[in-house]
């Protein structure tokens, strides 16, 4: 180990580099590239994986939704194709029957209304709902509150709206709390204003009004356009939702087999779907960047080879002077690790510095594609000592070829 | 020094074999200066090849320094031709990329010296050969004689017991071969055994032995004017 702190090994080092410095300029290149491929691109799927988060993170990833089409199956007298909706029964039998399941259970009724303010007017979603929304669908609110109890209990013509409505039906600066609103010529009372969403989001820009309001003023009785369901902790998502579908088929007559009486969506699967998206990628990225990483090696390993065979001579003449074969495998060895080492460090920080760049290009803002585009440091360590033990690795090839040719044949060569 | 006995040696060519040296018998004591002489093809070049230690011999007993040469691996004749032999080839083989004074040092840095200490020898040896002033400078800017003249300092800078000079003068003209011959003269009068391989008659006349080779034996092995005059 002491010839590595040696002064002079690294100036023999420096003195066969300086001698060909555009091939070891090229040969930098090769595993620089490698290197430099890999980090960028584990970052930019890290910064994917990373915006895919962030768009589901607001959201309860256990979720289930499920509403209402058309039977398919002919079934108790009733024809195929028949219609029905689902009902505030349900949610009782549902909550009931499911306690332990359930977490939390939001049932929904939505409309589209002109809401005119004013002389200004827009035509958005109107929904009615219960507060519990607000523990499914996280609200941010920027302006007073999201609707409570008291507004459910006391029918109150209240309503939340999404900054962009507020921004249409408002003058710029206007306080919009207490104000009044019309939807569908009713005067509503402004209570809160939310941010948009920079998550997925299922509403939009949507008037949140009590369901019980909404019940009375569109006459909706006791019918319900849809519902969320949130499950508890370690309970089967997939489990819960087919349940709680057999339990509504039953209640609505429903043949079991029917496949399009009820729509549903589970939230945990479509997420899968995409984590699984991203495992392929970051598969394929490692894949690539390890494949060009070996190339690079190769390529250094070649290079190598080639400076040894036009170095025979001077090899020869070491020789002749003393050098053991050992020195002489030393230093080809020691120099394939350190091209690699000094490519593999500028790689990374090219590759770090694009991800920057990336960062700051798409990385910024509530609708950044590229979240945060980092790599593990120790996925760079390991990366790193990998490349420094192919150096190694490949640099045996050519040391062993300088001193497999005995002196006198080395010397000889022109 | 250097003890000879029924050394024989064969190249393969194909599938015969060339036989190129056939049962030499040679004794150089210590401070002698040998001239080998031979047209091409004697066995000249070989003899002093294993003489180096640079190649191995087929069949016979090779003493170097009283020790039996035999079975060698590589690290040994290493360590052994940088601790006993220096050589001056006819193609001087400096290294390209470095200066005299560097390509000088080289031998010693196989020693293990300190960088220090092995340039302040090298120095001292490139004033020897006269070349104080051309320390810096890569052999490229150097004229023949003059790169000879550091080989020789490269070959002496170890204290080497023996200094093998494969036709030294080969490569240079009548001037500097005569400058070349005395520095190595000098050299032998201050002790070193000198081994010159030569086929020119005014080169073997400079040193005190000559002995000459023909088809892979010795014809005749006589003392030089120079010698009995001594």
């Amino acid at each position: 180990m002491k010839f590595l702190f040696d002064s002079d090994t690294w100036q023999e080092i420096y003195g066969s580099i300086r001698k060909n410095k555009v091939r070891t300029g090229i040969t930098i290149i090769g595993v620089l590239w490698g290197i430099f491929l890999l980090v960028v691109l584990l970052g930019a799927a890290r910064g994917l994986e990373n915006s895919f988060n962030k768009a589901f993170g607001n959201f309860a990833t256990n979720s289930v939704f499920v509403w209402t089409q058309s039977t398919d199956t002919p079934f108790k007298g009733f024809q195929k194709g028949r219609r029905f909706r689902l009902n505030m029964k349900d949610i009782q039998v549902l909550k009931s029957e499911y306690a332990d399941e359930i977490k939390l259970l939001a049932p929904r009724n939505q409309t589209m209304n002109l809401i005119v303010k004013d002389f200004k007017s827009g035509s958005f979603k109107v929904s009615g709902d219960f507060p519990v929304l607000d523990q499914i669908q996280k609200k941010k609110l920027i302006y007073g509150r999201f609707l409570n109890q008291n507004d459910i209990n006391s029918s109150a013509k209240v309503t939340v709206i999404s900054e962009d409505m507020y921004k249409q039906l408002f003058e710029k600066d206007e306080m919009p709390i207490g104000q009044n609103i019309k939807i569908n010529s009713i005067n509503y009372k402004v209570i809160g204003v939310y941010e948009p969403s920079n998550t997925i989001d299922f509403d939009g820009d949507t008037a949140y009004i009590p369901f019980s309001t909404f019940k009375k003023v569109y006459n909706t009785a006791n019918n319900i356009d849809w519902m969320m369901i949130t499950a508890n902790e370690a309970i089967d998502i997939e489990q819960m939702e087919s349940d709680v579908l057999l339990t509504l088929k039953n209640l609505h007559k429903v043949h079991p087999e029917d496949e399009r009486a009820f729509g549903s969506v589970n939230l945990g699967k479509e997420i899968a779907k995409f984590t699984g998206f991203l495992t392929g990628m970051q598969f394929l990225t490692w894949f690539v960047g390890i494949a060009t990483l070996i190339a690079g090696v190769f390529a250094i390993g070649n290079i190598l080879l080639i400076t040894v065979k036009e170095r025979t001579k001077e090899i020869g003449i070491r020789r002749a002077l003393g050098a053991t074969p050992k020195s002489i495998r030393q230093q080809i060895i020691l120099e394939s690790v350190f091209l690699t080492t000094v490519a593999g460090m500028i790689g990374i920080i090219l590759g770090a510095t694009i991800l920057m760049i990336i960062d700051t290009l798409f990385g910024q803002g509530v609708d950044a594609t590229l979240v945060n585009p980092t790599v593990n440091i120790p996925i760079i360590l390991a990366a790193f000592t990998t490349l420094v033990v192919l150096g190694t690795l490949i640099g045996l090839i050519p040391a062993h070829m300088a001193t497999i040719v005995k002196p006198i044949e080395a010397l000889r060569e022109e | 020094m250097i003890k000879i006995e029924k050394l024989h040696k064969s190249y393969p060519i194909g599938k015969d074999s060339l036989h190129v040296l056939k049962g030499i018998d040679l004794h150089i004591k210590e401070g002698e200066f040998v001239s080998i002489m031979g047209s091409s093809g004697s066995g000249k070049s070989t003899l002093l090849n294993i003489v180096g230690l640079l190649d191995i011999h087929d069949k016979g007993d090779y003493y170097l320094n009283g020790e039996l040469i035999k079975d060698l691996n590589e690290k040994k004749a290493a360590i052994l031709r940088n601790k006993f032999l220096g050589f001056v080839f006819q193609s001087f083989n400096l290294i390209s990329y470095k200066t005299a004074l560097e390509n000088v040092a080289l031998p010693l840095y196989y020693k293990g010296m300190s960088r220090k200490e092995r340039l302040k020898v090298a120095m001292d040896y490139l004033e020897k050969v006269g070349l104080k002033d051309w320390a810096s400078h890569l052999p490229n800017e150097l004229s023949g004689g003059q790169k000879q003249r550091v080989a020789i300092a490269r070959a002496l800078v170890t204290n080497p017991k023996v200094v093998l000079a494969d036709e030294p003068t080969g490569a240079l003209d009548t001037t500097t071969t005569d400058s070349v011959m005395d520095l190595l003269k000098d050299i032998n009068d201050e002790g070193m055994t000198v081994f010159v391989i030569t086929h020119e008659e005014e080169v073997a006349e400079k040193s005190k032995r000559i002995v000459r080779l023909r088809d892979g034996i010795i014809i005749s092995d006589t003392l030089t004017k120079a010698a009995k005059a001594l």
